[in-house]
This record gives C-alpha cells, sequence and structure tokens, in this order.
C-alpha cells in the first residue's frame, strides 16, 4: 500500500522513533516482532473470534434517515459507539494484549485522555488476568469521573498525572517513563497512531478493520468518510482501506476548541509546525522555542497538541483533507443527533457530525461518518451545556 | 582541541560532572552557578536545556524544566548566560530534540560554538539520524555528540557510539529515568564492574540515580568518572544562595 510505513518508520517526512537508549531494547523487539505476530494465523483468529463475540463486531453501518432528510443527503453512521466499552479503541487493545501475551509481558501500561483507551485497555487485561495500571491527567480526571470509576471497578490502577496541562500529553509522558523504567515484564499499550515507530503502524493495523468492514457493508464506494482526529486512531481506521480508492474523499476533523484564531485549540494541522513530540516526527502545538503548547478542547479525547505521523503525511501529500469545528459547534451536532437519530454521541464523535454543517451536498452523496464513541462519559458536559 | 577534550586528555580518572538546569532555580543563576561549580574544582558541566516534555527525565528534573519555562528561560537567554560562564570549564549541553530542531539544527550548532560548548547531548536523537543529518554538521561546530549507553546496550551497538563518540560516553547506572534513585548503587553491581572492560576507546562516565559520596566514589572507581544530575538540583531547590550551595554540594558529595 502506498501509505504504509517504509523499513525506517517513515511515512514520508513523518514518524521514527526519536526514543531515549533506555528504550531501544523494547522498541527493537516491539519492531522486529509485531508484523509476524499479526500476521500469524492463530492471532488472527484469537483476534477475530474476540472481536466478534466480544466486542459485537462487525458494528453496523447505519443508514441515518431522518440526519439525511435533514441535510438533503445519504448519510451513514459507522457506529463504534456500539463496541463493547463504547468506542473503537477495543479493537487496538485486544489486539495489544494478545501480542502482549506472544511477547511473555505480564504488565500492562496505558495512557488515556477520555478514558475511553484506558476502559479499553482495563477491559482487555481483566478479559487475559493481565495487571494494569492507566496514566492519567488529572485535569481528565477530574472532567471523566464515570470512566475513572470503570477502570477501577475493571481491576486497573488508575495513576493521576500532575505534570504539565495535566491533560493527555502528559499521560502520555508518564506512560513513557514508566515505560523506560520497567522494560522487561511492561508492554506500553499506546492507544492512538502516535509514539514511536512501530506504534503509529501497529495501531493502524488494529484499527484497519473499521474501514474493511464500512467497505463490505456499503453498496460501492462511499463519496466521503469523515472523522475526528486528536492523534487520529479512529480516524485512520475508518480511512485506511479507502487511501488508495482516491475518489473517495476523506475528511479528518481538529478540535478547534474555542476557534483556531484564539489561544484555546487543539487544531493541530492548522496552528502547528513539524517537530517531535511522544518520539515520533510530526506536526505540533509549539511556540518558536520549540515547547509544546498546552491544548484545549471540551473533549479529553481530543485534548493533544500533537497528530499521528500518517495523518501528518496525508495531510502534505493532500491525500486527507483536515478540517476543525469549535467546542460550541461539537455541541450542536450532538444535540442534532440526539433529537434526529436518538443516539447520544461521544463529543469526541460530534466533532465529524459538526463538520455535516461545512459541506454542501449533492443528493446523491454517500457520506460516511464514523462514530467513534458514545456519550456516556459526556453526560456532565451535555448537561452544563444545556443549563 | 576542546576544554572538553584536554580534561579527558589530562584526567584519566575519578572525574565530576555536574547537572544544572538553565533557567533554575532563578532564571539567570547559570552563570552563578557554573563559575561556582568551577571554583569548587567541578571537571566539567552538563547545561540542561529546559523542554516541556523530558521522557526521560524523573520528576526532579521534570520540576527544574517546569520552573525555568515559567522563569522565561529561552535558547537564546541561554547562550546569552552562557558568555558569562568561565571559559575554563569545559561544557555540555543536554536537551531533547525537538527544542533543537525547532531552533534550527545548524544555527544551535553555530551558537554553541560561540560560546563555547563542547559537547551535545540529546537522548532522543536516533544514532541513524545523526549519522545520515547531523555528524558532519558536529564536526564542523567542533561539537562532540554525547550517546548514552545502557546495561540493555548491545556489543554492536556499543562499538558504533564508541566510533561515533569523540569525548566521552555516558553510560546511565541502570535503565531508567533520571533520579529514580531507589537505595544507592552496590558495590556488587556487574555493570559498574564490567564497565572498563567494555573495551570502549572513549572514557565513561557513569550518570543516573548517583545521590551520594559513596555512589559518586564507587562509580569513580569503576568507571572514569561520575554526572550528577537530580541530586543537585534537589538540593539547590531550597538553598537561599546558588553560589554558596554549588560549593557546600560539591564538598559534600566528594568526601570520603
Amino acid at each position: 500500500m502506498k501509505y504504509d510505513v517504509n523499513e525506517q518508520g517513515f511515512y514520508g517526512d513523518f514518524g521514527g522513533a526519536f526514543i531515549p537508549e533506555m528504550l531501544y531494547p523494547n522498541i527493537q523487539e516491539l519492531k522486529s516482532s509485531y508484523r509476524k505476530i499479526l500476521n500469524d494465523d492463530a492471532f488472527k483468529k484469537e483476534l477475530a473470534s474476540l472481536l466478534k463475540d466480544y466486542v459485537g463486531r462487525p458494528t453496523p453501518l447505519y443508514f441515518a434517515k431522518r440526519l439525511s432528510e435533514h441535510y438533503g443527503s445519504n448519510i451513514y453512521l459507522k457506529r463504534e459507539d456500539l463496541c463493547h466499552t463504547g468506542a473503537h479503541k477495543i479493537n487496538n487493545t485486544l489486539g495489544q494484549v494478545l501480542l502482549a501475551q506472544r511477547l511473555n509481558k505480564s504488565r500492562i501500561i496505558a495512557e488515556t485522555g477520555a478514558g475511553q483507551h484506558g476502559v479499553a485497555t482495563a477491559t482487555a487485561c481483566a478479559l487475559m488476568g493481565l495487571e494494569c495500571i492507566v496514566y492519567m491527567g488529572a485535569k481528565d480526571i477530574e472532567r471523566q469521573a464515570p470512566n475513572v470509576s470503570r477502570m477501577k471497578m475493571l481491576g486497573a490502577e488508575v495513576r493521576s498525572v500532575h505534570s504539565g496541562s495535566k491533560t493527555l500529553k502528559d499521560a502520555t509522558n508518564e506512560a513513557i517513563r514508566d515505560w523506560i523504567n520497567n522494560q522487561e515484564d511492561t508492554h506500553y499499550i499506546i492507544g492512538s497512531v502516535v509514539g514511536p515507530d512501530p506504534y503509529p503502524d501497529l495501531v493502524t493495523q488494529l484499527q484497519a478493520i473499521i474501514s474493511e468492514e464500512i467497505k463490505k457493508q456499503m453498496d460501492g464506494l462511499p463519496t466521503h468518510v469523515v472523522a475526528c482526529v486528536g492523534g487520529g486512531s479512529n480516524a485512520i481506521g475508518a480511512f485506511y482501506h479507502f487511501l488508495e480508492d482516491e475518489t473517495v474523499k476523506l475528511i479528518g476533523v481538529e478540535a478547534g476548541g474555542l476557534g483556531i484564531k484564539t489561544d484555546k485549540s487543539a487544531a493541530t494541522l492548522a496552528l502547528g509546525s513539524r517537530g517531535v513530540l511522544h518520539a515520533s516526527m510530526s506536526y505540533l502545538m509549539q511556540t518558536s522555542d520549540g515547547q509544546v503548547i498546552e491544548p484545549h478542547s471540551i473533549s479529553a479525547g481530543l485534548d493533544y497538541p500533537g497528530i499521528g505521523p500518517l495523518h501528518a503525511h496525508l495531510h502534505d501529500c493532500k491525500r486527507v483533507l483536515y478540517s476543525n469545528v469549535t467546542d460550541q459547534e461539537a455541541l450542536e451536532a450532538a444535540n442534532r443527533l440526539m433529537q434526529l437519530e436518538g443516539i447520544i454521541p461521544a463529543l469526541e464523535s460530534s466533532h465529524a457530525l459538526a463538520y455535516l454543517e461545512k459541506m454542501t451536498f449533492n443528493s446523491k452523496d454517500k457520506i460516511v461518518i464514523n462514530l467513534s464513541g458514545r456519550g456516556d462519559k459526556d453526560m456532565s458536559t451535555y448537561i452544563n451545556a444545556a443549563t | 582541541m576542546s576544554t572538553l577534550k584536554k580534561v579527558l586528555e589530562t584526567k584519566k580518572e575519578g572525574l565530576l560532572n555536574i547537572y544544572c538546569t538553565a533557567g533554575y532555580p532563578e532564571l539567570n543563576d547559570l552563570p552563578t552557578i557554573v563559575n561556582a561549580l568551577h571554583d569548587a574544582g567541578v571537571d566539567m558541566v552538563e547545561i540542561g536545556i529546559p523542554y516541556s516534555d523530558p521522557i526521560a527525565d524523573g520528576e526532579t528534573i521534570q520540576k527544574s524544566n517546569a520552573v525555568a519555562l515559567k522563569n522565561g528561560i529561552t535558547i537564546d537567554l541561554i547562550f546569552e548566560q552562557l558568555k558569562e560562564c568561565t571559559p575554563d570549564i569545559p561544557k555540555v549541553v543536554m536537551t531533547y530534540f525537538n527544542p533543537v530542531f525547532k531552533y534550527g539544527l545548524e544555527h544551535f550548532c553555530q551558537q554553541c560554538q560561540k560560546v563555547g560548548v563542547d559537547g551535545i547531548i540529546i537522548p532522543d536523537l536516533p544514532i541513524g539520524l545523526y549519522q545520515a543529518s547531523y555528524e558532519e554538521m558536529f564536526k564542523n561546530y567542533g561539537l562532540s555528540p554525547i550517546f548514552l549507553i545502557t546495561p540493555q546496550t548491545s556489543k554492536d551497538r556499543l562499538q558504533l557510539i564508541d566510533d561515533l563518540s569523540s569525548a566521552f560516553i555516558y553510560a546511565v547506572s541502570s535503565s531508567s529515568t533520571t533520579g529514580k534513585a531507589t537505595g544507592g548503587l552496590s558495590d556488587g553491581n556487574t555493570y559498574l564492574s564490567g564497565l572498563k572492560d567494555l573495551g570502549l576507546k572513549h572514557p565513561i562516565l557513569v550518570g543516573f540515580n548517583i545521590s551520594t559520596s559513596d555512589d559518586l566514589a564507587l562509580v569513580q572507581k569503576h568507571a572514569h568518572g561520575g554526572i550528577i544530575g537530580s541530586a543537585f538540583i534537589k538540593y539547590l531547590s531550597d538553598k537561599p544562595s546558588p553560589e554558596v550551595a554549588a560549593q557546600q554540594f560539591v564538598k559534600e558529595i566528594t568526601k570520603g
């Protein structure tokens, strides 16, 4: 596939493994084995069975009739919100837990922002009987309380991170530090298509099932696939098998926060420049001195100052169009879906839905929105916004 | 020949390198601290250029980075401050790839040369990328790259790192983040006692988790010297005068 990672771990100019020497053995071990394990028949069989019977895949591709009528077009929702644990994140964590078992790792660490990846990791670890530690920014612990309780109930230890902006970026730093300090028995399940090579590709391969299913479920190709982008795992999952179908318009929607003209935003591709964050070269929001800027989004899962290296590449080669919507636009889109379709979407996914307001439609268009997660975790934000 | 290489040539053992974070504890303390360390007999200093996301650093150095950034430190200001430091003590800078990349690597190297920096430690700079893109540049500006090795670094990789080095090699005492002191280093540490038998051409300085005079004596016995970071930063944190603190710290850490 022409957009796949190369031998050196790069997508065009982006990617690589900017890691300290202390992580070199771990990354090498993973790099030399992950493709082989992912392609192993027994692994594929075990993962497929779990995805079917435990996660509930394939998730429906639902034709949203009233939403379609509202916009005068044909809108399909890929229902990742119906996955066990309520988001696409479980596709990745189950795959990585099986991978960790094959690498003989007994301890799992993860970072989380909204808590969806943390819950999905805690779930997979409970299922496999593995120790699970989740790093979460103190600010996110506060605003995503239900998911913190879920992780704890599932047996995970949630470690509060107080450095930096106390959000996803800092939780990721802390997970990387944990891995440096506990290399031999620990596997780090990174939650998005970010981090050092081979993680962006590993997570891409595990999330690609989303677009694989869309392709099978749809009669012909869609005209558009729209997904929200923080680190970018649900978007890559929804885009991957369409990347070489150049007629399909792919749209990634970043979190504009209060707007990209304010200093409260998380729209990395709109506001960022090239640099290295979390060990890969990509775009990131930074000062002229290379200090990472603390982002803002109403959605904890999109509140990230970087973006996966494959997205950076797809942006530069113009295969994917990246746009952004504000906190307010996302909230309005969430309400629209609730009222027209009876679905409460995650705040993250609401960003993808909000992009519909910016599109011009042809009545024959077939638009797929990746509904990456459900909104249970966001109830307090929705309630506060409504009052 | 750089000041750093001269020191490494004349002093073959018992080297002491002390790390300080530029802009910490106060914005303009760097020259005072560096000059005091020199007066106290320290062989070289490692100057940390703060970064918002220092993944190889433990809590102490993370905090000093955050404080320094809050104080308003910038790379340009650090280069200004370095001009006020005595030229007699060898200086290496330690930072992460992103600040240097954003600043511009060549511009950064130029500035280093201008203010008498002899070596650069960028722990997250991949060796392959260094060879492909920056080796010539570092040479042109008389800068020695300083690479980290760990107990897990393979023989082939050690050889490569030794070949690419031109000053010293930075051995981390155990694979960890900085300042992860877990009760001191022990004399029975086979990694430390085996360092001199690795057969490397360049001197080895051991850093990470050296917090007492015993730790320092131990690494100075087994390697060519030691590097102290977190312990010094911690020491500075509650002292009124960084100058007095620097001298006092060196006295305490080198006793015995």
